[in-house]
């Protein structure tokens, strides 16, 4: 089980690093469209079937605009050899890491190991929902029902993308 | 713990990515490995180890508990706005380039107008 997952994660880790390096954007695209289904497979041993199905959806969404966006472009990747800057970026991101190791450190204290989690806030949720909400499935009565205005302001963000891209996509800007 | 550790790296190699490349779209991969991190990382919190899906039925009858579903809800929410994000991610990137006629973002920076 934790062998499994570790396995599927060391190879997510893997993809997106050669997504990270790849010469060619498009194959860059499927590195990361790898990593995203492999992700598929974490949510699905985890037992979280609606996870993985929105995932597989939105991933396959996103892998076909990002082919759209770079077949009507350029393949190539830049050429990084003559960056002015490159010793401060390795500066700066080691010392992001840095940083971002000692939260980690400070957070995963607080954690309780993987596969000892304790039910807390969601135990009324685990309950209650079939009687209150009419709904088997406990993440859509949770979504539809007890977080409904989540779910709101989730319609109305995909909504004002959607404008977004459109208003973007029409505009001719100054020559 | 193991688990959590392999989860940090994969947010690490997003954020290098981030930091180090000069092309939009490499950044906008990037972006979105260090989303599939966080997402990970929430579902692997909520996990208990000898639980079902939290589909109710089945489980009665087992009497198995089912895993956590509040942090499967709000990730659930989080990907279809990490949808919408990467959409305007990359419309912005397509604008750029049909503006300057590259994706990086050093050229971007020096061309005015």
């Amino acid at each position: 089980m934790e062998v499994m997952l570790s396995i599927i994660i060391c190879f997510m880790i893997i993809a997106a690093i050669v997504a990270i390096h790849a010469r060619d954007l498009l194959s860059a695209i499927i590195a990361q469209g790898f990593v995203g289904y492999g992700l598929v497979i974490c949510f699905l041993i985890l037992k979280a079937p609606d996870l993985a199905i929105v995932q597989i959806v939105v991933e396959t969404i996103t892998l076909i605009i990002m082919v759209a966006v770079v077949l009507d472009s350029s393949r190539l990747e830049l050429n990084v050899s003559f960056d002015r800057r490159k010793g401060g970026t390795t500066a700066v991101t080691f010392i992001f890491i840095i940083v971002l190791l000692v939260y980690f450190n400070r957070a995963i204290s607080g954690l309780s190991k993987f596969g000892e989690h304790t039910l807390r806030m969601s135990e009324a949720y685990v309950t209650d929902a079939a009687s209150q909400t009419g709904s088997l499935n406990l993440v859509t009565g949770i979504l539809w029902d007890f977080r409904g205005y989540d779910t709101l302001g989730e319609a109305t963000v995909l909504f004002t993308a959607a404008i977004g891209v459109l208003t973007i996509l029409r505009l001719t800007g100054k020559k | 713990m193991t688990l959590f550790i392999l989860c940090f790296l994969l947010f690490l190699v997003g954020i290098h990515g981030v930091l180090t490349r000069r092309n939009l779209i490499k950044v906008v991969i990037s972006l979105t490995v260090m989303e599939f991190s966080i997402f990970l990382m929430l579902a692997l919190i909520g996990y208990i180890s000898g639980a079902e899906a939290p589909i109710l039925g089945s489980e009665m009858v087992s009497g198995a508990p089912v895993v956590d579903p509040l942090p499967q809800a709000m990730v659930l929410t989080a990907i279809v706005i990490a949808l919408a994000t990467n959409a305007m991610l990359l419309t912005i990137a397509i604008r750029l380039y049909k503006k300057y006629g590259t994706f990086d973002i050093r050229r971007i920076n020096e061309l005015k107008g």
